[in-house]
């Protein structure tokens, strides 16, 4: 299926949807003026993948930071991918966060705590 | 302008500037909030903090109270009557610092008919602790919609969350319909 390679800017992410490499990772920053037309074609990418997606899914998040209408949109990605993992895939979210970062470290464990789907959290350090 | 006037005007221009340092006001505008707006305003502020040494976690608190103020304006700052905009997305925003905190500030104009809602949402936010806050955040980031203009009604949440103190707002009567809705929120400079 076709590749999703957008890159980011400083009010938007960086977002790889790419399932022949085995890459689906959203990172930096997201603030978009419009949410809804950024986050639309990725949610759409999504339902088209779990059709029929790959054996495992590592889905890496790696943001920095974003306002609270994305944070709605990152739910709704989310809930794809437990919607994935309720049909019997295997699923797993990797959570990245900075590891002096407290907000992000917990928005990470607010969203594992609402979405049922294998959770990770890891802290890396900046630089 | 005859000279009375340029008189005039200079010294409401010195009045302005002195009024300013004494409220210790770091940015101030007045007009049509959009998104390059927001986007210039935090990267002003961004880089401002970080030539003071401002710390990471005072710098992200600053920018993610900012960010959620101004779309706070864009997207709900009242526009009423049928064909008077003029108040569309429009407000003050003011940012202040102090020795021992930054303000941000936001002024608007608000139909008197969603004061009731608007203050009920409010208080309800300053009614709850921090665990209280993360679990409206959480219910209102699974059940509320996305609005039209992308509100998703958690800006308010969140800034109570990141300042980890009361929404401060007030409304003052402008006429007989409007009221003009000011939220002041407070990052403490000391962590």
């Amino acid at each position: 299926m076709e590749t999703i390679k957008i890159m980011g800017t400083d009010d938007t992410p960086t977002v790889i949807l790419d399932a022949e490499n085995d890459i689906f990772e959203i990172s930096g920053r997201s603030l978009p003026e419009d949410v809804t037309a950024f986050y639309d074609p990725i949610l759409n990418w999504l339902d088209e993948y779990a059709s029929s997606p790959n054996t495992k899914t590592a889905f890496n998040f790696k943001l920095v930071y974003f306002n609270t209408a994305s944070s709605k949109l990152l739910l709704d990605i989310l809930m794809k991918l437990e919607q994935m993992h309720e049909d019997g895939k295997d699923v797993v979210v990797k959570w990245f966060y900075p590891e002096d970062d407290e907000d992000m470290q917990e928005a990470g464990e607010e969203y594992a705590d609402i979405v049922d789907v294998p959770f990770e959290q890891i802290g890396y350090t900046l630089n | 302008m005859d000279k009375k006037n340029v008189r005039g005007f200079l010294e409401f221009v010195y009045d302005f500037y002195k009024s300013m340092k004494a409220h210790e006001i770091t940015l101030v505008y007045e007009g049509e909030i959009t998104h390059q707006i927001t986007k210039a305003f935090t990267s002003l502020t961004e880089s401002n903090m970080a030539k003071e040494e401002e710390s990471n976690s005072v710098q992200k608190k600053v920018f993610h109270v900012m960010v959620e103020c101004l779309q706070n304006i864009s997207k709900h700052a009242d526009s009423f009557g049928s064909d008077d905009f003029l108040f569309a997305g429009r407000g003050i925003f003011m940012v202040s610092k102090g020795e021992d905190d930054y303000h941000v500030t936001t002024g608007n104009v608000i139909e008197n008919s969603k004061i009731d809602e608007l203050s009920r949402i409010l208080d309800n936010i300053n009614q709850l602790d921090k665990e209280g806050l993360k679990q409206l955040y959480k219910t209102q980031m699974r059940e509320g919609r996305l609005s039209e203009k992308g509100g998703a009604g958690l800006g308010f949440i969140d800034i109570a969350r990141k300042t980890g103190r009361k929404l401060e707002y007030h409304f003052l009567p402008i006429d007989e319909e409007t009221h003009f809705f000011i939220l002041t929120s407070t990052i403490s400079r000391n962590g």
